[in-house]
C-alpha cells in the first residue's frame, strides 16, 4: 500500500529536520494502462508507473520547495528526498522571508479510498475492438489507479485514492466527419459500451448525409453538456481565481466591475465533495464540499488558493484558483423536447480549440467539431461542416440563453497531461439564441 | 549515472526481439518575483526510464519512475506483457518501428552556465526587471522569471544503439498587467513563450531585462488605445506572431500521425492528404520553411530524434511548394517510405515519442523592415500571440495579438487594441506578399505545445521574419 510507504517515507524525513524547520509532503502518483487506438486496431500499448514527491522546508517565514520521482524503495528515496531537503536547506540563507508563506497548522487527518476491481484492460480492449467492427474507431482506454497524500511534520496525514478506467474515442465516417463518445467510471459494464457503440453507428449514419455549409451570422443553437464544457474551460481560466479577480484579469471583469449578469437561471459551483480528486490542498488545507461561484447569474466567491488568500486575507477553499469539480445547476428543459424547443438551428455536440478574442468583455471564439447537425423544424436534417463562432459569454449564458436541460451528464476528464486528471463536469444542455458564427 | 543503469539493464534485458531503453533525468530550477516578492524557488528533479520490448509480432511499452535493477526488469515484464497482448491486433506492423544501430552524442552549448552565478545573485537580477515594471499605478500585476532546465537522456537499444545527449534550456519572463475601469491589458517580453537553449548568455539576445519598461508602458498605452479597425486589409507580422502562425497552420497539419490519424480524436486531422507532397502549392513563392534540429539556440535543436533518427535540416516547403511531411522514421515506413523528418519526440520518460515539429522556420528573405511597411496602404501590425485557435483539421484560424499598430500609405501609425485576424491555413500563406530579411529574424520557441493520447505537452522552436499578408479579414474587441 503506498500510502503507507509514503506516511513512513514522511517520517523518516521529519526526524531529518533541524530546530523549528517545518516540512511539508505531498504526493501523486499513478498505476496505469494507456492504450491508444487507430481504425480500431492498437497504436500504443503500454503502462506508466510515477510517484511524485514534493517538499517544502520551512523555517520561520523562509521556505523552498522542490519535486522528485520515487522508486518506491524506501532507502533510496529517503536518500533522495534527504538530499533534496538539504539543497533546500543551503538555498535558505540566500532567500528573503516570504509574506505569503501559509500552509496548514491544524493537523487535520483524512482519508478518501475509492478502490474498484477495475476490468483487465486487456479484456475490456477485446470487448471495445469487437463492438466497434466494422467502425473506424480511434481513441484512447486509460485504466488504473492514481493517488495522492499530504503529510507534515505537525502530524497531519492525509490519503486520496481511486481507481478509475477512461475511454474516450471517436468513431470516423470520412475526413472530418465523425462521432465522439467517453465511457469512465470504476465499474465496467458491457452493455453501457454496447449501447454507446450501437447510438454511434446510428449517428454515423446521419454523419453520411451530404453536410450543409452555414454561411456566417447567428443562428439559434444548442450546446450539449460536451459543448457547454469548453466555454465553461474558459470561464476557468482566471475565471473565478481570486488573484485574477484582485489583479483585473479576470475574463468576468465586467461582473466584478460593473456588476454585470448572467442569466438568472446560471449557477454555477465548485463542487469538491461531489467530484473525483482529493479534498486536501498541497499545503495541508481541507477544501470546502462546495464553493458558489456564479449564483443566480451573479458573481459569487473566488476560489482562493493557499498563497491569494494569505495575500487577499480570505480563507483557503482551493488547491489552485481553478475549478476542478465543476457543477452546474439544471434548468427546466427536458432533454426529449431539445429539436423541438430548438426548433431550427444547430444541434452541437462538441466544441473545440476555444480561446478569448477579447477578454475584458469574456469574448470567445472557437470550432464545432465532430457531430453537429442541423435542424429543422425540429428534425435533425444534415450533419453541418466545422465552422468557428465568437460570441460573448454574457450572450450565451447571459440575454441569449433560452434554457437549460432538466437532465445533466457526469463528464470524468480524460486529460493526461503529466497524470490522469480527476477533473469533472456535472452540467446540463444549453439553447442559445443568436450564436454567432464567422467563419 | 544514466550510462550504469543501461548497462546494468542491458545486463539482464529479456531475450527479445529488439528492446530499447530511454533513460531521462532532468532537473530544473525556477524563480519568479511577483510585486516585488520572491516566489517559492521551484527545484524539480524527474527521473524515469521508458522501456520499449518487440516480440513476437507485437510491440509494448512500459515506463516507470523506479530505476532499481529490480524495477526495470519489472518495466520490461510490463512491456513484453503489452507486446504480447497487441501482438496480432496492432495497426502498425513491428516491422516497420526503427532499430537504431547509431552511437552518438548531443550537448548544448553554452558559454555562461546557469551555476555560474548565484542564485542571491539571480533573485536580485529578478528584483531589478520585476521593479522596473512597476512604473505607474495603473500596473496591477507584475512579475519576472528566470528558469532553467538540464536534461541528460540516453537511448541504448539491443541493436547496439547507444545516444546520449544533454540540453540547457533557459526560460527567463517578464509581464506587466495595466487595469483601468473594466479594462485589463497584458504585455510580455524579455524571453516570456520564447525559451531557448543555451546558458545565461541567451538573456540579452530575448530582451531579459530590457524589456522590462517598454512592455510596462506599451501595457499602459494599451489600455486608452482605439480598438483594433475592423476590414480586409494587409497583416504584417512580427516574429512573436509568426512563430504562432507557423505553429498552428504549417507545423500541426504537416504532422505525418495527424495524416495518418492518429490524432483524429484529439489533436484532430489535416487538411493536407498524402498525394499533396511534392506538388501542392501551400504558399506563394515567398515561402520557405524548413525544418532545423541543427541551430544552437533554438529551442527544439538534437542530434537525434528520440526513435534514435540523426536529425539534419530539411526543407519542407521551397518556394511555396509543399516538399515532405513532418514524420519520424515510423511514419515514415507507414506512409510507404515517404521521406520526412526526424521528429519522433517524447516529452518525457513517462510518455512514447510521437511526431513533433521541433524547429519549423520559415527562412529569411530580402525586405527590410522599412521595406515591409512601406508596401502596405492600409493595414495593421500584430506584435506578440496571445490568442490561438484553429478547427481540428488546421484550417479555420482565429489569432489574437497582444499590441497592434495602424499601418497607412506605407507608414506606422496608432497603436490599436485587441487585434485579431482570421483565416484559412490552405490559402492564408498564398498570400504571403513580403518576407523580411535577416535583420528582422528572431529564433523564438513554444513551451506548451499539446497533442498525443496519453497527453505530451512539449516545447518546439520557431524562427521566422517578419512578414506581409494581403487582404486578411482582420478586428479588434468589444
Amino acid at each position: 500500500m503506498f500510502r503507507d510507504y509514503f506516511f513512513e517515507l514522511a517520517d523518516k524525513l521529519t526526524a531529518r529536520l533541524r530546530g523549528d524547520e517545518v516540512l511539508l509532503c505531498s504526493l501523486t502518483g499513478e498505476d496505469s494502462d494507456f492504450v491508444r487506438l487507430n481504425r480500431n486496431r492498437i497504436r500504443q500499448a503500454g503502462s506508466v508507473q510515477q510517484r511524485v514527491l514534493s517538499l517544502d522546508l520551512i523555517k520561520g517565514r523562509r521556505h523552498a520547495a522542490g519535486q522528485l520521482g520515487l522508486s518506491g524503495h524506501m532507502e533510496q528515496d529517503t536518500a533522495q528526498a534527504a538530499a533534496l531537503m538539504e539543497s533546500l536547506r543551503a538555498q535558505r540563507p540566500h532567500l528573503p522571508e516570504d509574506p505569503y508563506l501559509h500552509y496548514a497548522t491544524e493537523a487535520r487527518s483524512t482519508e478518501q479510498v475509492h478502490d474498484h476491481a477495475l476490468p483487465p484492460s486487456d479484456e475490456a480492449l477485446d470487448q471495445i475492438m469487437r463492438a466497434a467492427e466494422g467502425m473506424d474507431l480511434v481513441g484512447i482506454w486509460a485504466n488504473g489507479a492514481t493517488f495522492a497524500g499530504f503529510a507534515n511534520s505537525l502530524g497531519q496525514r492525509n490519503w486520496h485514492s481511486s481507481a478509475t478506467f477512461n475511454f474516450d474515442w471517436s468513431c470516423h465516417h470520412a475526413g472530418d466527419k465523425a462521432v465522439k463518445n467517453g465511457y469512465a467510471g470504476s465499474r465496467w459494464q458491457l452493455e453501457v459500451l454496447l449501447a454507446k457503440m450501437e447510438a454511434m453507428r446510428a449517428e454515423l449514419e446521419l454523419m453520411q448525409r451530404p453536410p450543409k455549409t452555414i454561411a456566417p451570422g447567428r443562428y439559434r443553437v444548442y450546446l450539449a453538456p460536451a459543448a457547454l464544457r469548453e466555454i465553461l474551460d474558459m470561464l476557468a481560466w482566471g475565471g473565478f481565481g481570486l488573484k485574477s479577480h484582485r489583479t483585473a484579469q479576470t475574463p468576468l471583469i465586467k461582473m466584478v466591475r460593473e456588476g454585470r449578469r448572467l442569466h438568472p437561471s446560471v449557477t454555477l459551483l465548485e463542487h469538491g465533495a461531489a467530484g473525483f480528486g482529493p479534498m486536501f490542498t498541497p499545503h495541508g488545507f481541507i477544501k470546502p464540499d462546495h464553493v458558489v461561484l456564479i449564483k443566480d447569474g451573479a458573481y459569487g466567491e473566488c476560489l482562493a488558493d493557499p498563497r491569494a488568500a494569505k495575500e487577499y486575507g480570505v480563507a483557503v477553499n482551493s488547491a489552485g484558483e481553478s475549478p476542478e469539480a465543476f457543477d452546474m445547476a439544471p434548468g427546466t428543459l427536458a432533454r426529449s423536447d431539445v429539436p423541438a424547443a430548438l426548433d431550427t438551428g444547430l444541434y452541437i455536440n462538441n466544441l473545440w480549440y476555444c480561446n478569448f478574442s477579447d477578454r475584458s468583455n469574456c469574448r470567445i471564439t472557437g470550432m464545432t467539431r465532430f457531430a453537429c447537425f442541423w435542424v429543422e423544424n425540429g428534425r435533425i436534417t444534415a450533419p453541418v461542416n466545422v465552422m468557428r463562432f465568437d460570441e460573448s459569454v454574457y450572450h450565451i449564458l447571459g440575454g441569449r440563453l433560452l434554457g437549460l436541460t432538466r437532465e445533466r451528464e457526469l463528464i470524468l476528464d480524460s486529460g493526461t497531461y503529466g497524470q490522469r486528471s480527476l477533473q469533472s463536469y456535472h452540467l446540463p444542455g444549453a439553447l442559445v439564441d443568436g450564436f454567432t458564427f464567422t467563419l | 549515472m544514466l550510462d550504469r543503469l543501461a548497462d546494468d539493464f542491458a545486463a539482464v534485458a529479456p531475450d527479445v526481439e529488439f528492446w530499447s531503453l530511454r533513460l531521462v533525468d532532468e532537473t530544473t530550477e525556477a524563480l519568479t518575483v511577483r510585486q516585488g516578492v520572491l516566489q517559492p524557488p521551484f527545484n524539480h528533479r524527474s527521473r524515469g526510464a521508458m522501456v520499449t520490448i518487440i516480440d513476437g509480432g507485437g510491440i509494448g511499452y512500459a515506463a516507470t519512475s523506479d530505476l532499481s535493477p529490480a524495477g526495470l526488469a519489472q518495466a520490461a515484464a510490463r512491456a513484453l506483457a503489452w507486446a504480447r497482448r497487441s501482438a496480432g491486433k496492432g495497426l502498425v506492423d513491428v516491422k516497420d518501428f526503427p532499430r537504431p544501430v547509431h552511437r552518438g552524442e548531443y550537448r548544448t552549448p553554452v558559454e555562461h552556465p546557469w551555476e555560474s552565478v548565484a542564485l542571491g545573485d539571480k533573485i536580485a537580477w529578478l528584483m531589478d526587471a520585476c521593479a522596473a515594471l512597476k512604473i505607474d499605478p495603473r500596473i496591477v500585476d507584475w512579475q519576472s522569471s528566470l528558469a532553467h532546465t538540464r536534461s541528460d537522456t540516453l537511448l541504448r537499444t539491443s541493436s547496439g544503439g547507444s545516444i546520449r545527449q544533454t540540453f540547457e534550456y533557459l526560460s527567463p519572463g517578464l509581464v506587466a498587467v495595466a487595469n483601468e475601469g473594466s479594462q485589463t491589458q497584458r504585455r510580455t517580453g524579455g524571453g516570456e513563450d520564447a525559451a531557448c537553449q543555451g546558458g545565461l548568455e541567451q538573456l540579452a539576445r530575448l530582451g531579459f531585462p530590457d524589456d522590462a519598461r517598454r512592455i510596462a508602458e506599451e501595457a499602459l498605452m494599451l489600455l486608452s488605445a482605439p480598438e483594433c479597425p475592423t476590414g480586409t486589409m494587409d497583416l504584417l507580422l512580427m516574429p512573436s506572431q509568426m512563430m504562432l502562425q507557423i505553429h498552428e497552420s504549417i507545423g500541426h497539419p504537416l504532422e505525418l500521425d495527424r495524416i495518418l490519424g492518429d490524432e483524429r480524436n484529439y489533436a484532430g486531422t489535416s487538411f493536407v492528404t498524402l498525394d499533396m507532397f511534392g506538388s501542392y502549392r501551400y504558399g506563394s513563392e515567398l515561402l520557405n520553411v524548413t525544418f532545423d534540429p541543427t541551430r544552437p539556440e533554438q529551442l527544439a535543436s538534437y542530434g537525434y530524434d528520440d526513435e534514435g533518427s540523426r536529425a539534419e535540416r530539411v526543407h519542407i516547403i521551397r518556394n511555396g511548394i509543399l516538399e515532405r511531411p513532418l514524420g519520424g522514421a515510423t511514419s515514415q515506413a507507414r506512409a510507404q517510405g515517404m521521406a520526412g523528418t526526424a521528429n519522433a519526440r517524447a516529452c518525457s520518460w513517462n510518455r512514447p515519442p510521437i511526431d513533433r515539429m521541433a524547429n519549423l522556420n520559415v527562412e529569411p528573405g530580402t525586405s527590410s523592415f522599412g521595406d515591409l511597411v512601406r508596401s502596405i496602404e492600409r493595414g495593421v501590425l500584430m506584435d506578440t500571440n496571445r490568442s490561438w485557435s484553429i478547427d481540428d483539421s488546421r484550417n479555420k484560424f482565429q489569432f489574437g495579438c497582444e499590441l497592434g499598430r495602424v499601418i497607412e500609405d506605407g507608414e506606422l501609425k496608432r497603436l490599436v487594441r485587441n487585434p485579431n485576424y482570421r483565416g484559412i491555413s490552405a490559402t492564408f500563406w498564398r498570400s504571403l506578399a513580403g518576407v523580411g530579411n535577416r535583420d528582422t529574424f528572431q529564433v523564438l520557441g513554444v513551451r506548451n505545445c499539446g497533442k498525443g493520447e496519453p497527453n505530451q505537452v512539449i516545447h518546439v522552436g520557431h524562427a521566422a521574419p517578419a512578414c506581409v499578408f494581403r487582404n486578411v479579414e482582420v478586428f479588434g474587441g468589444e
